[in-house]
């Protein structure tokens, strides 16, 4: 288990900002005691320091996972968020989209989110913004990358994407064993 | 009866001059007739500090003596009226004047051949060339005119300037391996004296190692104003590593980090991310455009809420603007454009 690089906290965070914006700091400055993250073999995990001193006794060989993990650092050294950090993302979430019932399912299989799914969006949501996707009933689905804006939405045909997909909780079916 | 006596008397004087050739010790001697020397392990006695000079001719007398009695007992031989004895082959081993010789240092290469176990193969002096039609040596006298023969005709290949002299190119790349044997062979003769040797540059790109080209990229990265921070890199380039590397690119002895606390890790970590926040562009581009599409199309939406204006209801007015409008061609270029004023 390694600290995370110069190079790679930078691009791990600059990633995260897009989806919870300043909030970042408050994964980091936590009152209920000392977080961090760390890398093994490319991927990054989000523990307290008291499962990380527990973890530290272990090699790298015997360890599968340890705290949550957040995603991954691909071959091209970018980072890929995974659908495990929605819980810690879900609750600091700047901008979010809400989809409507039938368009649930659509996007639990790893499909886009189109206009006539989209329930309900943020105010002044940018285009490109990184976004958590919630069903009606305000249970987070997933991640998401606008295609449109708030504004653009509003005029956009029903057939239009709206929202790109990132990550959904149907990949703990899906992929369940590339996820750890 | 008294010459008897006499020559009797004579013999024992004669006798008395003489030391007895027996010669008791505690201990026995050592002999060694090869070497005609004799070592005495007996102690010396106290005599020896009251007359030393004595005591010592004593001593070397009786040693002799026993010394010359064993070699009397070896199997003597009369040569020209001289006796003379056969000495046997020396048994005492005589302790090395010189220190042991060193073994050769090895050089680089055969160090590592013999960590991986590479053994040294002959090749034969000579080999059959299937296109000469006959047997060519594979180096020394004869194999430069071998080659000529055989390599008579060189291509230019096609990625390369077609008036580039192949044969010369071929000599210049022979030229520069026998250069680099020539260092190397230098390097390890200095290795085995241990000289230090300053580092020498890089040949060229052709003969250099990846690893150097690499510490050469690295060095030239780091040789800015600013040690290289604001150098751009290829996702996963990481800096030279090895003995001595360190010392060469600038600036890395000092950016040498310490082992972090988590405690600083999570401080720097804040930073790294108010940093990140902070480079947002100021101005934000997408919302501007935003605003701006909203009030096009609500200047859209109300232009055609806007009441007609009746036609030649201020013909006055209307001369003010340049020509006077011709027919067949509309108002609507003249009239100022309507709705809210922007600035």
């Amino acid at each position: 288990m390694k600290r995370l690089s110069d190079e790679q906290t930078k691009i791990f965070f600059e990633k995260l900002t897009k989806y919870i914006g300043s909030n970042v700091k408050l994964l980091l400055d936590r009152p209920d005691g000392t977080y961090c993250f760390r890398e093994m073999k490319n991927r990054v995990y989000y523990m307290s320091e008291r499962i990380l001193k527990l973890a530290e006794n272990l090699s790298e060989d015997h360890l599968i996972a340890v705290g949550t993990c957040f995603g991954k650092f691909t071959k091209s050294n970018k980072f890929l968020l995974h659908i495990t950090a929605l819980n810690y993302l879900a609750p600091y979430a700047q901008y979010k989209v809400w989809i409507k019932e039938s368009a649930e399912q659509q996007f639990l299989y790893g499909n886009h989110v189109n206009k006539a799914g989209l329930g309900r969006i943020t105010e002044n949501t940018p285009q490109h913004q990184g976004v958590i996707v919630l069903s009606m009933s305000d249970i987070p689905l997933g991640f998401g990358v606008t295609a449109k804006s708030t504004q653009d939405c509003k005029l956009a045909d029903p057939l239009v994407t709206v929202c790109f997909h990132q990550a959904d909780i149907g990949e703990y079916l899906r992929s369940e064993d590339t996820l750890v | 009866m008294d010459i008897v006596k006499e020559v009797l008397e004579k013999q024992a004087k004669e006798s008395a001059k003489y030391k007895s050739i027996e010669v008791i010790k505690h201990e026995e001697v050592k002999i060694d007739c090869g070497r005609l020397m004799i070592s005495d392990p007996n102690s010396f006695t106290e005599e020896l500090k009251e007359n030393t000079e004595t005591y010592i001719q004593n001593l070397t007398r009786d040693n002799v003596q026993l010394l010359v009695n064993s070699i009397w007992q070896l199997p003597t031989e009369r040569l020209d009226e001289h006796i003379v004895v056969k000495l046997p082959k020396p048994t005492f081993a005589l302790p090395r004047a010189r220190k042991l010789p060193v073994p050769k240092p090895l050089t680089k290469w055969e160090q590592f051949a013999k960590a991986k176990g590479i053994k040294k193969r002959t090749k034969d002096k000579k080999v059959w060339d299937e296109e000469l039609g006959k047997w060519v040596p594979t180096y020394g006298y004869q194999k430069f005119k071998a080659d000529r023969d055989k390599n008579w005709v060189l291509e230019v290949p096609k990625n390369i300037d077609p008036m580039t002299d192949m044969f010369q190119k071929k000599k210049d790349l022979k030229n520069e391996r026998v250069a680099k044997n020539e260092l190397a062979r230098m390097k390890n003769i200095a290795r085995a004296q241990k000289v230090d040797v300053p580092r020498v540059g890089f040949v060229s790109e052709d003969s250099a190692t990846a690893k150097e080209l690499h510490i050469a990229s690295t060095i030239a990265k780091h040789s800015t104003a600013s040690v290289g921070k604001f150098q751009e890199s290829l996702p996963k380039e990481k800096n030279a590593r090895g003995i001595g590397v360190r010392e060469l690119i600038p600036g890395a002895a000092t950016k040498r980090k310490r082992p972090l606390d988590n405690k600083t890790e999570r401080t720097e970590q804040i930073e790294t991310v108010q940093k990140i926040l902070n480079k947002r562009p100021k101005i934000d581009v997408e919302k501007a455009v935003q605003i701006q599409k909203r009030e096009e199309r609500i200047e859209r939406e109300n232009k055609p809420a806007e009441p007609k204006k009746k036609k030649g209801s201020h013909p006055k007015q209307v001369k003010k603007f340049g020509k006077k409008p011709k027919s067949g061609i509309g108002r609507k270029g003249n009239r100022k454009p309507a709705g809210r004023k922007r600035r």
